[in-house]
């Protein structure tokens, strides 16, 4: 079973894509979403990345400047002021 | 060539380099539309997304947060008005600003008193012009808005909407923008964003009931840093919606105007023709009276 992912800025929807594990840092510490976590709703820490371990074994670091981490029994939804992911020089 | 002729040759002149202004104005108008409703459609899934977590998060926990909170005996309201930087487009910046005043003597009725916050320079310029007071303004973004903009302006609504009453704080805010309905209807409309209403329906939602969440932090946190951002996507949401306008304003005025410098130019064209005949025929007629003039001379 795999997660569906939304990676959402304020200015355009950076990545959507299967995930077999989530990792982010919210305030209250490190947290990793398998598939079939609980309702989550957790606000990310300042300047951390956001690790998408995507199906087939790569990964995805994102940068991540402030937002939410929400998770449903659909998916997981990162909600990110600004999202730079790796190779891109502008952030959104 | 005659004096007439000349002057609707000039006049033909002028209107044709005043057509290829709006012409180009009314190109690049065009194309800024695309790119705007691009920027409408990017923006919505973060929109979506906050909403819908918000609205999770309002029907888990009883919301008692100052944002949320109706002030009593509310006596100062802040008014958004979101207008133009350049003119020349149409009745876009005047639409918003008379609904701004419309606004303002709704809420003077209710005993409130409206102040003002302007984005665009148009809508700077008309209150200047009337000396009327200004809180903040800012200029310089109306076409191309970013989340910085809007960020900018959102935090300064909420600061003014904490600070208490009595301290020049304010207890409403509404915004003015220019809904974007479609490429030929924009309609100046006034909502109010705080207080926010938070849509706590008991009916379940049509995808099933909202899931249980967990916490991280507490609700109340959670709130605290979620309502600033809700209320940045709805002044962001309001300033791309308005930029849209704008562009589609300005592309149907400028249409207005090459069409009618169209129609200038085959009136005046035919005005010319007119004036060239007319001295052919005086030159005709000129000579021939000249010729018969120094024939019946030579006869005497």
């Amino acid at each position: 079973m795999a997660l569906h992912v939304e990676l959402v800025a304020v200015e355009r929807e950076v990545w959507s894509g299967e995930a077999s594990m989530v990792v982010a840092r919210t305030t209250e510490g490190e947290i990793g979403v398998l598939p079939g976590h609980a309702p989550l709703l957790g606000e990310l820490a300042e300047g951390h990345e956001v690790r998408i371990h995507q199906e087939g074994g790569s990964e995805l670091a994102v940068t991540v400047g402030g937002g939410f981490l929400s998770v449903t029994d659909e998916g997981v939804t990162i909600l990110a002021e600004t999202a730079t992911l790796p190779g891109e020089s502008t952030s959104a | 060539m005659g004096a007439q002729l000349r002057v609707y040759r000039r006049r033909i002149k002028a209107v044709q380099s005043t057509k290829k202004i709006t012409k180009a104005m009314e190109l690049i108008a065009a194309s800024r539309i695309a790119k705007a409703q691009q920027a409408v459609n990017a923006a919505r899934p973060y929109e979506r997304e906050i909403t819908r977590v918000l609205s999770a998060l309002a029907s888990q926990s009883t919301i008692d947060h100052p944002l949320v909170n109706e002030k009593p005996n509310p006596s100062r309201a802040a008014v958004l008005v979101i207008t133009s930087d350049r003119g020349l487009a149409g009745g876009y910046s005047s639409n918003a600003v008379k609904q701004a005043e419309a606004l303002g003597n709704l809420l003077r009725g209710e005993g409130k008193e409206p102040v003002s916050y302007l984005v665009g320079r148009k809508g700077q310029a008309f209150y200047r012009f009337r000396n009327r007071p200004v809180e903040q303004a800012w200029s310089g973004f109306s076409e191309k808005p970013s989340y910085a903009h809007a960020k900018e302006v959102a935090d300064t609504l909420i600061d003014a909407f904490v600070k208490p009453t009595e301290e020049g704080g304010v207890d409403e805010i509404h915004i003015v923008f220019t809904e974007y309905v479609s490429a030929l209807t924009q309609k100046a409309t006034a909502v109010r964003v705080l207080p926010l209403v938070v849509e706590e329906s008991d009916a379940p939602p049509p995808d099933g009931p909202l899931p249980l969440y967990e916490f991280e932090p507490g609700p109340e946190a959670l709130l605290d840093a979620l309502l600033p951002r809700y209320v940045e996507t709805r002044v962001y949401a309001a300033l791309l919606a308005s930029a849209a306008s704008e562009s589609a304003s300005r592309r149907r005025a400028m249409k207005a105007a090459t069409d009618n410098a169209e129609e200038l130019i085959k009136s005046l064209t035919r005005a010319a023709n007119s004036a060239r005949q007319a001295e052919i025929t005086q030159e005709i007629s000129e000579i021939v009276g000249g010729a018969s003039a120094l024939a019946s001379a030579g006869t005497e």
